[in-house]
């Protein structure tokens, strides 16, 4: 065990865990912040997306001991008030249904129009092709992404 | 004018009130009412007050009203649909109704809680109107009270009460207090559906703004303070069992509080309890990540207690005994062998699908908190009241003291029907005193499962000198149960007609999987249909027609179980909104039509070439579910259904080696992913006011028919055998 210091959503947080902890089980079971979701743990389902330093990222993979001055912004940190253009976009598009994997794609899709606010179809097919929904809302998705580069 | 009877079994409706108590606090509890507050509509205020009206609606001073939903929710969206069937009845609007997951209590909802054979809607229809119109009721009879008038003076509409030839007025917020407690009469009057102003609008997820945001919600996101955390650890393979393992060195891990064995063997514990491996290694700590670790660090002696299956195993004796032995269902019209004989052509082909996982996201988990005298559980399962009875069982305690609530739960598809997860996290809780969550890892989750099994049908048609189908034979088989309904489409619309459905026996695990056994005979069914309208010559869709035209006229045989004009009528309805007959170069497009509970659905495929590999690229689905409740959430699931029937054709398969599943992660376990989905799927409804039907399952099986029929006409090439995209049939299909 060891203490790392971590910002996460702008704010100071520190833990005091195993140095090769991933960075999902460090927010999930220590922070309380279960919004990032457990899929598979393996890099293939992308349920656990995060931004390090803007740039989505499966979290499941990414040790705590590696992130030490990195920010790491969560689906809890994504906006204040739950207005993100994509989240807003996602509830007019009515998403979800599971909603399980709804937040690793908000964050891919959100990483995405950050750094290329107006992507063509295959741009989106390549952000998003990491994210599994088992519930197959990719139809929603992709029109809610398209409304969302329009916010 | 629709008449219910309020009484249902021994208590009336009304005598339970208060009964279902809060919703379940995960981590904390916060109000969002069903529409999002506006600049200028804000919703309603938090009340001061609550009362309770019956088991599903507390109303609140500031006239918020509480509905609670009582069935799981997998993501079917019930958690929208059914209060919205209760907002119906009580006329209250849809932006001061705040809902919550009921618990437990099929007492106070008057109606089996579970999430299974997409029933929720069809077997609730009556308990949720009959609730919303109670409540309607004891608000007016209140205000008829203190107003000194009759009840039929009153009108209510929109949380309001008004006199019918008088100026007053009460909102539902200002007489709730009064309302606690009434009787009901023992008939009410219901809504004509001609009347809905709520039901069959387009209303969003109610939890939307909770699932956009991260909020604790799920299994996996439970904490209770206290709270221990544990995994388990399952033998490698099917007909293996746990001996003993390194004890010592795990529990002298870092973080582990404790190792043990674990045994969740239960008398009698029926279907839905099938439990290939009752004994199971525990590991319980505070860091799900040391767990995984100490996982790794296992070493577990087993024993064999059956036969190590493999997947060549499975296909031979498929094959061997596709005929042997009496069938376990079957049904025979006329005189098949003596019309196959007479026949001017006939045709034949072999249908198979391998085993598959269901992979909710969301893995199997469970949180259990066992005393000497109780045990609460919580989390996420399609079939809470079998979960208490199968923990009474368990824990040898009455299941008055058990508490089960739901989460909101990471998909369902048939998995979460089962107990073993729940039992485990009951006897894990037992052991140590103390409440815990288990959790699986995606490769316990795989590895584990409760499979869809695998098939083998056979198909044969014979046509006379005019291209009539004179005579129509489908056998099928399975492990451990067989694909075919003897009763279904195209029985009844043939003269000779014969189906026999076998199954053998394994060790393996097997289960309900999304439209169980529907999804594979649709996609056998509807391809070898259109093989058999090109040997006749004939549109694929005017051959369907045909066939409903003579099961509506003529029917032979004693009963089929579908009706044939609304099975006729979403073919018609997709037909015309797709322009089927039309031809758009480059596209190739697949038709097929299914009834499976309770719904009616057809679609119509638009498949492209993209760099020379086939691709979906729209589709038409047309649906008779009767009346159509929530449109927003209607779509959405046949939508996910689509995807899901291409996907898992396409894609997936779950095979053996020496007994051990050979895909245990997402790695090689393929599910269809964002670039292979279709880019527009449009549904259309059939309105009429017949009572309504489940959505969760019947969008899929049509799925995997039309997906066949416009990969043949793409590539010219028929497929037979599940997935598609294996490599023996062509792996230039991933597209
Ligand atoms: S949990 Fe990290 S990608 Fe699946
Ligand atoms: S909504 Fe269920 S997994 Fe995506």
């Amino acid at each position: 065990m060891a203490i790392f210091n971590l910002t996460i959503n702008g704010e100071k947080r520190e833990v005091d865990v195993d140095p090769d902890t991933p960075i999902l089980w460090v927010l999930r079971d220590e922070l309380d912040l279960v919004g990032t979701k457990f899929g598979c743990g393996v890099a293939m389902c992308g349920a656990c997306t995060i931004h390090l330093d803007g740039a989505a990222t499966r979290s499941c993979q990414v040790p705590v001991s590696a992130i030490e001055g990195k920010k790491i912004t969560t689906i809890e940190g994504l906006s204040e008030k739950g207005d993100h253009p994509v989240q807003k976009a996602w509830l007019e598009h009515d998403v979800a249904q599971c909603g399980y994997c709804q937040a690793g794609q908000i964050m891919s899709a959100s990483a995405l129009l950050d750094s290329n606010p107006n992507p063509s179809d295959e741009e989106i097919e390549v952000a998003m092709t990491g994210n599994i929904c088992r519930c197959g809302t990719y139809v929603r998705i992709k029109d809610a992404i398209k409304t969302a580069s329009k916010l | 004018m629709t008449l219910i009877k309020t009484k249902v079994g021994r208590r009336s409706f009304i005598k339970t009130s208060a009964a279902t108590g809060g919703g379940i606090l995960i981590g904390f509890n916060w109000l969002v009412s069903c529409t999002p507050a506006t600049e200028e509509e804000p919703t309603v205020a938090i009340p001061n007050e609550w009362f309770d009206i019956n088991g599903y609606i507390k109303i609140g001073d500031t006239g918020m009203v509480t509905i609670y939903s009582p069935n799981p929710e997998i993501g079917q969206n019930v958690m929208t649909s059914m209060p919205m069937i209760v907002a119906e009845e009580l006329d209250v609007p849809w932006k001061n109704v705040v809902v919550e997951q009921g618990s437990l209590d099929e007492d106070a909802f008057k109606n089996p809680q579970f999430a299974g054979g997409s029933l929720s809607i069809k077997l609730s229809w009556d308990a949720l109107r009959m609730a919303g119109a109670a409540g309607k009721r004891m608000l007016m009879e209140a205000a008829a009270k203190e107003w000194g008038v009759a009840v039929t003076d009153l009108t209510a509409s929109e949380g309001v009460i008004s006199e019918i030839n008088g100026e007053r007025t009460i909102e539902y917020g200002q007489i709730a207090s009064k309302a606690v407690g009434i009787e009901v009469p023992e008939e009410l009057e219901l809504k004509e559906p001609k009347d809905y102003k709520l039901i069959g609008t387009r209303q969003k997820n109610v939890e939307g703004p909770k699932i956009v945001t991260g909020k604790p919600l799920f299994g996996l996101d439970y904490k209770r303070e206290g709270m221990l955390l544990a995994m388990i650890e399952h033998p490698p393979a099917f007909g293996l069992k746990v001996v003993d393992f390194n004890t010592e060195e795990i529990k002298a891990m870092t973080g582990v509080k404790d190792a043990f064995i674990i045994d969740t063997t239960i008398p009698e514990p029926g279907g839905l309890g099938i439990n290939a491996f009752p004994q199971l290694v525990a590991i319980v700590g505070e860091s799900t990540w040391q767990l995984m670790k100490a996982k790794k660090a296992l070493k577990v002696n087993y024993e064999s207690v059956s036969e190590a299956e493999n997947s060549e195993m499975h296909a031979a004796k498929m094959e061997a005994d596709f005929e042997k032995g009496q069938a376990a269902t079957s049904r025979l019209d006329g005189d098949p062998d003596a019309a196959f004989a007479s026949a001017t052509k006939v045709i034949e082909r072999t249908y198979t699908a391998p085993f598959m996982a269901h992979n909710t996201l969301e893995p199997m988990n469970f949180f259990a908190n066992v005393t000497a005298d109780k045990a609460e559980l919580v989390g996420p399962t399609q079939t809470p009241k079998l979960l208490e009875e199968s923990v009474a069982k368990l824990l040898d305690m009455p299941a008055e003291n058990i508490t089960v609530d739901m989460t909101r739960q990471g998909g369902g598809f048939g998995r979460r029907l089962y107990t073993h997860f729940g039992l485990e996290a009951a006897a894990i809780s037992k052991k140590m005193g103390a409440p815990i969550k288990m959790i699986y890892t995606r490769e316990d989750d795989m590895s584990q499962g409760t499979y869809r099994p695998t098939y083998r049908s056979v198909y044969k048609a014979g046509l006379d000198e005019n291209n009539n189908l004179i005579a129509f034979s489908v056998k099928g088989i399975g492990i451990p149960e067989g694909p075919v309904f003897p009763n279904r489409f195209p029985a009844g619309s043939v003269d000779n007609y014969v189906a026999e459905s076998r199954g053998i026996e394994t060790n393996i695990s097997t289960g309900a999987w999304r439209a169980p056994r529907s999804h594979f005979t649709a996609g056998a069914e509807q391809s070898f249909l259109d093989e058999v309208a090109e040997l006749a010559g004939k549109d694929p869709i005017d051959l369907r027609l045909e066939l409903f035209e003579r099961a509506m006229k003529n029917p032979v045989g004693e009963e089929h179980e579908y009706e044939a004009e609304r099975y006729a009528g979403v073919l018609k309805l997709v037909k015309e909104k797709s322009n089927w007959g039309t031809e758009t170069p480059g596209v190739f497009r697949g038709v097929a039509a299914y009834f499976c509970h309770n719904s009616y659905v057809a679609q119509v495929m638009d498949m492209v070439l993209v760099d020379g590999k086939p691709k979906v690229k729209k589709v038409y689905c047309a649906v008779d579910c009767g009346i159509l409740i929530n449109r927003e959430g209607a779509e959405n699931i046949i939508q996910g259904g689509v995807v899901d029937g291409i996907g898992h054709a396409m894609y997936s398969e779950l095979k053996f080696e020496d007994g051990t599943p050979t895909h245990k992660n997402f790695t090689t376990y393929q599910l269809v992913r964002f670039n292979q989905a279709p880019a527009e799927i449009e549904v259309h409804f059939v309105e009429n006011e017949i009572a309504p039907t489940g959505l969760g399952e019947p969008g899929l099986p049509p799925a995997v028919g039309a997906l066949a029929n416009a990969l043949y006409k793409a590539t010219g090439t028929r497929y037979y055998h599940s997935p598609f995209s294996t490599a023996d049939q062509g792996s230039n299909l991933i597209g």
